[in-house]
């Protein structure tokens, strides 16, 4: 008997899940919809699926003008990236650094942890006041959540690396760089990208609330501007279009994941 | 006869961060000679790792001098092989990017790097296991990539921390008997570490029997058991069993004495 003929309990099976899952979904829409027709939920406030979907629809007809949705996306896109990527990169350097120079790391201790104590997005409205309403005090903020999170899994992995990893590498003719870059770095980037879903995921909140504080383009300023005109449709639509979007970025993300960890037993992926 | 490790009057005391400083290893005197397999056996905590740790200069003597090769030992020495009790696997690199490591960083030639790496991998049973993960290995196939990973480089002496202490009876026999023959091969000094007395005397031309903890030397056996060996059925022979019960009553009393010590201790 092969171990595909044994019978997995309908339980256990994928196909049997994934229709509950969608059955789950579907239910959360029609109770969402049935309540709003019925006017046990106010339309003004809570809109309604069947009013959303056809305003989305609309947007993605505009096509590619200045004002679109799909400038929009652009925009808050380029935000996300460019914050990710700065806030890794100095989360890397830092987080590296530190773990590397104890009285460094020892001296900055306190000042790092207040900031990160800090609710990050309280800072939005003084980086729109720093760096203005366009692209920088965006980008500002998603680095400030980045950071941390990179800061902390890069010094974590690096300060606790397993010795016995450097030392033998060490006897077998490593040069300090080469212990850089063939041991602590690749320890250090299995915790990043352990910690890249959470990341990416804040550099693109970051995005979209410094948008809706204030901006002129902007998935965060479409949802500020339909609220600027009591059109909860317009809020829940361009909510919509963010868990769209996010849910996108965090499946792609779960795949570069994946490839990052093929060395590892399946347990610990 | 040349001596490969030479060490005088060594002494290491370690200061740990916020503990007491202690001693590990004291008055350490022992020269072995080129091409010799001398295994260092004492009980958990005597200070027999950190032998291993001043040879390859991972760590500095507080005291005295550690000569290998006929240099002073300053810095990390790469002129040695050594495999670690623990995995020192790059669990991220497949068994031959592990393997390839020594020769990398000598800026051996590609070519010459893929041929040599091979060659050990199948010596050690690996070949089919080349493109894999560490992980996807048992722990005696790790432990043999570990071994490929340091006779690729071509060390003239090794160092060995209790190699075998983490695989079963028959897979450790099966290993130990490797050991002994790539090293009647090779010509290679061997340093072995093991607090298992068996395993010493099988694989030795001489046991030092150590001190518990600060570790000194306690006694000194040469083992003239002929050549070449099986560990299994060495076992047997007379002056396998007189040996044993004289180093055996060497470590008993060590035993008795570290018992006493830490029932005053608590």
């Amino acid at each position: 008997m092969t171990v595909s003929a044994i019978t997995l309990p309908l339980a256990r099976r994928p196909w049997f899940i994934r229709s509950l899952q969608a059955a789950v979904i579907a239910g959360f829409i029609g109770l969402w919809e049935g309540l709003g027709q019925v006017g046990i939920l106010d339309k003004f406030f809570y809109s309604r699926p069947s009013l959303i979907v056809p305003r989305i629809g609309g947007w993605l007809a505009e096509g590619f003008t200045p004002t679109s949705i799909y400038k929009d996306i652009e925009v808050t896109g380029i935000e996300t990236v460019l914050g990710f990527v700065i806030g890794t990169l100095l989360g890397v350097g830092v987080g590296y650094a530190f773990a590397r120079n104890r009285l460094l790391g020892q001296a900055f201790d306190p000042l790092l942890s207040m900031f990160n104590a800090i609710p990050r997005l309280v800072l939005a409205p003084v980086f729109i006041l720093a760096f203005g309403i366009d692209l920088a005090s965006k980008v500002a903020l998603g680095v400030t959540l980045v950071f941390f999170i990179v800061f902390f899994a890069t010094f974590t992995a690096v300060r606790d690396v397993d010795q016995t990893l450097v030392d033998n590498v060490r006897v077998l003719g490593a040069r300090r760089r080469d212990v850089t870059f063939q041991v602590l770095l690749p320890a250090a980037l299995s915790a990043i990208v352990a910690s890249l879903r959470t990341s990416a995921g804040f550099a693109f909140a970051g995005a979209v609330v410094a948008e809706y504080i204030g901006s002129s383009v902007g998935v965060g300023r479409r949802i500020a501007n339909s609220e600027a005109f009591f059109d909860s449709t317009g809020v829940f639509s361009g909510i919509v279009v963010i868990a769209i979007l996010a849910l996108a970025l965090d499946a792609f993300l779960q795949v570069v994941e994946g490839w990052f960890s093929r060395w590892k037993p399946r347990r610990e992926r | 006869m040349s001596a490969a490790i030479a060490l005088s009057g060594v002494s290491k005391i370690y200061r740990p961060p916020r503990k007491k400083p202690y001693l590990a290893i004291t008055d350490i005197d022992l020269v072995i000679g080129a091409g010799r397999f001398v295994s260092v056996v004492g009980l958990s905590g005597c200070g027999k790792s950190t032998l291993l740790s001043l040879v390859s200069g991972l760590l500095p003597a507080t005291t005295g001098t550690v000569v290998l090769n006929g240099s002073p030992v300053t810095e990390v020495r790469t002129d040695v092989g050594f495999i670690f009790q623990r995995d020192a696997l790059l669990p991220w690199k497949s068994v031959r990017e592990n393997t390839r490591l020594p020769l990398q960083f000598r800026g051996v030639q590609r070519s010459e790097m893929d041929e040599r790496v091979s060659g050990w991998l199948a010596r050690v049973g690996l070949a089919k296991f080349a493109d894999n993960y560490p992980h996807e290995l048992s722990g005696g196939m790790r432990k043999r990539a570990q071994l490929a990973q340091v006779m690729v480089g071509d060390p003239g002496v090794l160092l060995m921390d209790e190699p075998f202490s983490a695989l079963d009876v028959q897979t450790r026999n099966l290993m130990e008997n490797e050991l002994i023959n790539a090293w009647g091969a090779a010509g290679k000094t061997v340093l072995f570490i093991t607090h298992d007395l068996e395993e010493a005397i099988a694989l030795s031309d001489e046991i030092v029997v150590m001190t518990a903890g600060p570790g000194r030397i306690k006694a000194r056996y040469p083992v003239s058991l002929p050549r070449p060996r099986n560990v299994t059925e060495v076992r047997f022979h007379p002056e396998f069993v007189a040996l044993y019960e004289r180093a055996w009553a060497d470590l008993r009393d060590e035993v008795t004495r570290s018992y006493e010590r830490s029932l005053e201790a608590s």
